[in-house]
């Protein structure tokens, strides 16, 4: 199977459903080595056990932040090429990446009220995070308002495009604002400033969130290629009673 | 509370459940949209809608 045979719908749902068993597979096992990894994990010498919510809130963040870069990327595959694969993966992504996102607002929050003595305080970080979550909440939306699917894709991915510039906002906030949330401290130039420790599972649990991220991914595409096969159906009908 | 989470094991647990919460509602809507999907196919070919692409190939 060539690359361009990929970008052919029903052969991309073919090949979806060859691959999932594998994914899902394979992601089990990878969550099966974070989560026992991240049980072992020793305390934090300053949070003690409240360490153990970073192993699913940073994963969380990370593909909350992702799930819009895909989508970026997805919305210049909609605009440019006009692919319809492009639109298909970017209103899949969508309500994916509103989950991890609200994900981290809860975790990232049920770990600040023991850490800094409050569920929620409007710094930047937390602020721009939040500011992603209704991003989503408005493509979702607008995937719903618009009832043709080529131009619901055209307005979300201009709405996707315009929203990318939050994503470096996210990332940088910590460095331009004085934040209660603390600096980076996984992807940082100068080396991690995280323990070995604790690093291991950290980064054992994004990998396993990352497989959950792309099996979920997969299985909603071809859903949403299913959802459009169908649409053509009952438009034929229709048009066959009229 | 406390065990061996520490003092903050319900703010712990509370969050694993969070997550697993939001992680069983993706699988479920995944799961029972592509069963609900799959369905309306299989009732619109039962009543002669096939795909454009099939309708259109050669019986052998």
């Amino acid at each position: 199977m060539s690359l361009i045979d990929l970008a052919n719908p029903s052969r991309f749902s073919e090949l979806a459903a060859r691959l999932l068993p594998w994914l899902i597979a394979v992601t089990l096992l990878a969550f099966a080595i974070g989560g026992i990894s991240a049980y072992l994990a020793p305390d934090d010498y300053q949070q003690g056990a409240t360490v153990k919510i970073m192993f699913i809130h940073v994963p969380a963040a990370w593909l909350g932040i992702f799930a819009w870069v895909l989508m970026s990327v997805a919305a210049l595959g909609t605009l440019v090429w006009r692919h319809p694969l492009a639109d298909v993966a970017a209103k899949a992504a969508a309500p994916i990446g509103a989950a991890f996102t609200l994900m981290c607002l809860l975790t990232g929050s049920l770990w600040g009220r023991p850490m800094w003595g409050t569920y929620w305080v409007w710094d930047a970080r937390l602020t721009s995070v939040l500011i992603l979550f209704l991003m989503y909440l408005g493509v979702i939306a607008l995937w719903r308002t618009i009832e043709d699917p080529t131009h619901a894709a055209r307005a979300a991915a201009v709405l996707t495009l315009v929203g990318l510039i939050n994503i470096p906002i996210i990332k940088f906030s910590v460095d331009w604002w004085n934040t209660l949330h603390q600096g980076a401290s996984v992807l940082r130039l100068s080396g991690s400033t995280i323990h070995v420790s604790i690093l291991v599972p950290l980064l054992a649990m994004l990998v396993a969130f990352t497989l959950l991220f792309f099996t979920l991914h997969l299985a909603a595409m071809r859903n949403e290629i299913l959802r459009r096969r169908l649409r053509t159906m009952m438009m034929i009908q229709a048009q066959a009673a009229a | 509370m406390s065990t061996a989470l520490g003092p903050y094991a319900a703010f712990i647990v509370a969050a694993y459940l969070a997550a697993l919460v939001i992680v069983a509602a993706l699988v479920a809507w995944i799961m029972l949209d592509q069963r609900y999907l799959m369905r309306l196919i299989e009732d619109m070919e039962m009543r002669g809608m096939g795909r454009r692409s099939r309708r259109g190939e050669k019986k052998p």
